[in-house]
């Protein structure tokens, strides 16, 4: 649909937040937790973070949850009966205040779980779910989303997108059918927008800091590079903390929890960094040290996902580098990538 | 839009427990449920998620050939904590299956040829599914060999089903095990299997060789296949690595972009080349 702009006062966003949960919507929106603001459900405006410049955790978990339960069973004697597990059940929710890098991430995600045979636990929750995005006025020396194709006021992935172009004011884009559908819980709180509006005037400066083709192709060729891979991963510990704050990372484990009478299959999200994701039961590990796991985390996001998904497996948020220990820095690995 | 759960297995009860060799034990499987039997189909090459429930799921081939209905079979050695979990289980049990998941042998294209067939140790049950496919369509194909080798003959697997195969006059049998596993009433071969493979000169015009085995014997028996004029072309072979979900989406079997589980885990030689250097 062609986008619609419209002006909302900052005063009535509070009014938002109570018509979506009057209405039984859940609203999950960005929430300061101690020193790390988690992506959780809220019920009022004043507890999301809203002027944060990046949430610690990605969205993803709406629609890919840390820990799920994809099964559940009990046991009698010798025989086992399911519990069938509706994928299916889920509430429509709305996701709140989260930044377009989180909105764009679900592309990554979608192609995932969506190639067949698709996986409805995401694909429904996904379904869903109505993101209300709100665009970057600040940006820190950890964002490069414009060097991967998005920017501080991309709206791929939003079904609406605010934009605060006054300390009053705020421009509403309403992007898609979603997105239109939810508006008319707070239509009368809108009026329309002089299309004249530079939203470009309250983004922030995000720099484009290298040639993404130059990183697909140099990535794609770069496999047997031994030494940049080493280079690149010296420091890396495998703690796995990028892949969790990821939006885009999707991998994921099977755990069975049980007692005596019944039990539940969890899957929860996993990471290529640790040494045993891919160790075999003989010992053998294909991807031994370090190095051969950093290589696959940036070769999965940077040749594998472009040339099979169609989809790059990286948003710019920069997440990862900020939680990383080490102070491993993925805008310099790309950014010396791409000049090889 | 509904959707069914991908990660739901069917649940299987332990029909018959096959004692094969040390650690090593066949299950033959029937599905709880009719109405599942009866739309159940698979093709001999792919694998699929067996479950313990309370330990999780492990990966294996189908070792039971696509033509023989009603039942599945696995044969799988106890070594990590699942398969320990499995061993310990009775006939009449419930495990969980989920599957058939990835590609196949594409032994329709194979009608009309030789097959060769080079297993070793605990590598047999995924190629024992091809074997008595073929055997079960044994008109459309010409000779049959089959090189097996283990560590010793106590570790040798499908004793019973050797005995077969050797005393059929359709299929040429050579059993080989390693120097020092042989007994003293042992009548097979002593030696590698690349070595013996050398030994009893295959033929590599008309013929299809199907190699499944500890990564040393593989990369010890290309060579020889090569020696005798197999192209790569002529030459498959079924891969693993550690999988979860076995559908492409867990992450963690892809050797470069390729995905064992969805993409394999049967390869052609020319396939297995485009790989690079991770499994």
């Amino acid at each position: 649909m062609d986008k619609e702009l419209k002006i909302l006062k900052y005063s009535d966003l509070s009014k938002l937040i109570e018509r979506f949960r009057s209405k039984g919507f859940p609203v999950l929106a960005p929430v300061q937790k101690g020193k790390v603001i988690e992506i959780e459900p809220v019920d009022t405006l004043d507890t999301i973070a809203l002027d944060v410049l990046l949430s610690t955790q990605s969205a993803k978990k709406a629609a890919f949850p840390k820990v799920e339960k994809v099964l559940e069973y009990t046991l009698e004697k010798a025989a086992v009966k399911q519990t069938a597990i509706d994928p299916n059940a889920y509430a429509e929710t709305i996701l709140f205040g989260v930044r377009p890098c989180d909105a764009s991430g679900f592309k990554s995600l979608d192609a995932i779980f969506g190639e067949a045979p698709s996986d409805a636990f995401y694909l429904n929750k996904k379904e869903k779910t109505t993101i209300i995005s709100f665009s970057c006025p600040t940006a820190d020396d950890y964002c490069f989303c414009t060097s991967v194709g998005g920017g501080p006021g991309y709206t791929a992935g939003s079904d609406i997108q605010f934009t605060a172009i006054s300390k009053d004011e705020l421009l509403v884009e309403i992007l898609t059918e979603k997105g239109k559908k939810l508006s008319g819980l707070f239509n009368d709180l809108l009026t329309d927008a002089s299309p004249s509006i530079d939203k470009e005037k309250f983004l922030a400066d995000v720099k484009v800091v290298f040639d993404l083709d130059k990183v697909i192709s140099n990535t794609t060729a770069a496999f047997n590079s031994a030494e940049l891979w080493l280079d690149q991963s010296l420091r890396c510990i495998g703690c796995g903390a990028c892949a969790f704050v990821c939006p885009t990372c999707a991998c994921f484990d099977f755990q069975d929890e049980q007692n005596t009478k019944k039990g539940v299959r969890l899957r929860l999200w996993d990471s290529c960094g640790f040494s045993l994701f891919t160790l075999h039961t003989s010992g053998h590990n294909p991807r031994e040290v370090q190095s051969q796991r950093w290589r696959q985390r940036i070769m999965h996001k940077f040749s594998y996902m472009p040339e099979q998904l169609k989809v790059l497996g990286c948003e710019g948020c920069g997440r990862c580098s900020r939680a990383c220990p080490v102070d491993m820095n993925i805008k310099e690995h790309l950014t010396s990538i791409a000049l090889q | 839009m509904e959707q069914q759960n991908i990660y739901q297995p069917y649940l299987m009860e332990i029909e018959k427990i096959t004692e094969e060799a040390p650690m090593v034990k066949t299950f033959r499987l029937k599905f709880t449920n009719e109405e599942e039997a009866n739309n159940f189909s698979f093709r001999t090459g792919q694998f699929g998620e067996y479950s313990v429930f309370g330990e999780g799921e492990v990966t294996f081939c189908v070792a039971s050939p696509h033509t023989r209905k009603g039942y599945i079979e696995c044969t799988f050695r106890q070594v990590g904590r699942v398969t320990s979990e499995l061993a310990s289980l009775q006939e009449g049990d419930t495990i969980g299956f989920r599957g058939p998941y990835g590609n196949i042998f594409p032994i329709d294209e194979w009608k009309g040829k030789n097959l060769l067939f080079i297993a070793g140790g605990i590598a047999l049950p995924p190629m024992r599914s091809v074997i008595w496919t073929c055997l079960d369509l044994r008109d459309q194909f010409k000779d049959i060999t089959i090189l097996y080798g283990a560590r010793s003959v106590d570790d040798l697997v499908y004793k019973h089903e050797l005995e077969e195969w050797k005393n059929r006059p359709d299929v040429n049998l050579v059993l080989t095990v390693d120097p020092g596993g042989e007994t003293p009433g042992w009548k097979g071969e002593v030696g590698f299997v690349p070595t013996i493979l050398d030994k009893i000169k295959p033929v590599s015009e008309n013929t299809i060789a199907i190699v499944c085995g500890p990564p040393v014997m593989i990369k010890f028996s290309f060579p020889v296949l090569e020696k005798y004029g197999f192209t790569d072309e002529q030459v498959y072979t079924t891969l693993e690595n550690r999988m979860k979900c076995g559908l492409g989406k867990c992450g963690r079997c892809n050797v470069g972009k390729v995905f064992v589980c969805k993409d394999g885990p049967v390869f052609t030689r020319t396939q297995l080349k485009q790989l690079p250097d991770e499994y």
